[in-house]
């Protein structure tokens, strides 16, 4: 039996008065990779940024390996094992490809993960060393975020829609990349719009309407139907 | 000649300007901080080696020494404390904040030392010239604050180019919120940037204290130098900010020889000049723009 890596606990957070995530809860186990999956405006990205600790939650508490850090800063989070691909990528546009990635040093996180195993999971960086990311294609500096991200050698890796705004070649080399990681058993969870993607390499998909968890389950036993219903809100039942 | 001679001593006299001018530049290009204590700081760096040499008996040179520490620590704290809440308040706040921190410094400075103008000793170098033809004299300390501007802001350089710290304070720059995500504490960062500009502020405020005399009210009128420096070098580059001092003194200098009067007027002149010449360009760009628009 694999040990939880992470607990939401009754998770609030808002953006003013509106209410983006409402009472979420859910668990993540070591080496697992769970997919969150619903439509634009149901909280993905505001429960993946406050599990990171970017957005302060205004009730619930997150633990992580044990230890609550509910109330513990981004970049503290970071040195203990919790690294976010944020949404937009938010590479440094003016740094090179390899000091972007060297950023990531700060985390104080020695293992696996240097500047040469980056360039060598992702080979279409290999000859972008030197560039500067705002120079780079949308394939090219999703790579970097994530290798960027890589660099922290997180234990959880909070991937939020690598696919946007992407060649469709340049997804598939993303997600061909993301498959190795799974294998290397890095604890991963995805926030995706594409439903076949998100069934494709997770092992379980969660799915959120409008603030709250409405379906939850393996991806093998999940229909695309099922999911379907819980990401548009069809079917009170899908609860 | 004598034009020669005006355009080499305005050289000479930029590099000082580019020394104080350095943190000013560092500030506003990490944290988009428009330091007016920038001057007043400078001032107290002055005053402290004053002290220091008053009681230790050394020379300026060695009194600098702990002062610049205890101004990396000054630096580091100011930012820490004042600053970071100011920025959160919004843009505008660090303005109103250092200002009234240079209102406060000016008054502090007066109740400890008195209106009394004094003045730093530059040791032999002060007073020796370099005797280059009959009109042409250089003094060896204009070209030994010239030197120490160009290693500081080529030491910044190689730093931000080539070091950790160098990294985290571009991409700090860039975007603070993000760094969080990397592991990186953004308010630390911000501390440390201060702490070098507050440094380079203290250095560049002996340098200024050993060439003329200072009072109390001294700051505020060099603070307009370092910022017209940093204005005309392109807000920012720090190189930019050596070639801003050496065209503000190049045109002091240069004013000063058609009359000693114009010394302060012709490098505002050139400095209300480059403003006009970019609005003027960003004007033309945008109307470009929007003929290609439509």
């Amino acid at each position: 039996m694999s040990r939880t890596l992470l607990s939401v606990e009754r998770i609030d957070a808002r953006h003013g008065l509106l209410q983006a995530v409402r009472e979420v809860s859910l668990t993540v186990v070591e080496g697992e990779t769970l997919a969150l999956v619903g439509a634009n405006g149901a909280g993905k990205t505001t429960l993946l940024r406050t599990i990171a600790g970017a957005h302060r939650p205004a009730g619930g508490r997150i633990v992580f390996d044990g230890e609550d850090v509910t109330h513990v800063p981004a970049h503290r989070r970071v040195r203990i094992g919790i690294a976010l691909v944020p949404e937009g990528r938010k590479l440094f546009p003016e740094l090179t490809v390899e000091e972007n990635l060297r950023v990531a040093a700060a985390a104080g996180r020695p293992g696996c993960w240097t500047v040469d195993a980056v360039l060598e999971a992702f080979p279409l960086l290999q000859p972008l060393r030197r560039k500067r990311a705002a120079s780079l294609s949308g394939g090219e500096q999703q790579a970097t975020a994530i290798g960027r991200a890589l660099m922290t050698n997180p234990r959880l890796l909070l991937l939020d829609e690598v696919s946007l705004g992407l060649a469709p070649v340049a997804v598939e080399g993303v997600y061909r990349s993301l498959a190795t990681l799974v294998e290397t058993g890095t604890t991963i969870v995805l926030v995706e719009q594409d439903l076949g993607r998100a069934l494709g390499v997770a092992s379980r998909v969660v799915c959120m309407l409008e603030g709250r968890l409405v379906l939850e389950g393996r991806a093998g036993e999940l229909s695309r139907e099922q999911v379907t219903e819980a990401y548009f809100g069809l079917e009170a039942g899908a609860r | 000649m004598s034009w020669v001679n005006a355009v080499i001593h305005g050289i000479l006299l930029g590099g000082f300007y580019a020394l104080l001018a350095t943190g000013l530049s560092l500030m506003f290009g990490v944290m988009r901080i428009i330091n007016l204590a920038h001057g007043s700081l400078a001032l107290v760096g002055a005053y402290m080696t004053f002290l220091v040499v008053e009681h230790v008996h050394v020379s300026t040179y060695l009194g600098l020494l702990p002062v610049l520490a205890g101004a990396l620590v000054v630096g580091y704290l100011l930012q820490r404390t004042m600053l970071e809440r100011s920025l959160r308040a919004g843009e505008l706040v660090p303005l109103l904040t250092t200002f009234g921190l240079l209102i406060a410094i000016a008054n502090l400075l007066q109740y400890f030392f008195s209106p009394d103008v004094r003045g730093l000793s530059a040791g032999g170098i002060g007073t020796a010239n370099w005797r280059v033809s009959g009109s042409l004299t250089i003094p060896w300390f204009d070209v030994l604050v010239l030197g120490i501007a160009i290693v500081v802001l080529g030491g910044l350089q190689l730093l931000l180019r080539y070091t950790q710290l160098g990294r985290e304070l571009r991409a700090t720059a860039a975007d603070p919120d993000t760094v969080e995500l990397l592991g990186v504490n953004a308010r630390a960062v911000y501390g440390r940037a201060a702490a070098i500009a507050v440094a380079t502020a203290a250095l560049a405020g002996v340098f200024y204290a050993m060439r003329s005399n200072f009072d109390p009210s001294t700051g505020p009128t060099q603070l307009i130098y370092a910022f017209e420096a940093v204005v005309i070098g392109g807000i920012g580059s720090l190189w930019g900010t050596l070639v801003g001092g050496i065209v503000l003194g190049v045109a002091q200098t240069v004013g000063a020889r058609i009359d000693v009067q114009y010394f302060a007027l012709a490098g505002h002149l050139v400095f209300l000049a480059v403003l006009t010449f970019r609005a003027i360009r960003q004007s033309v760009g945008l109307r470009v723009l929007r003929r290609v628009e439509a």
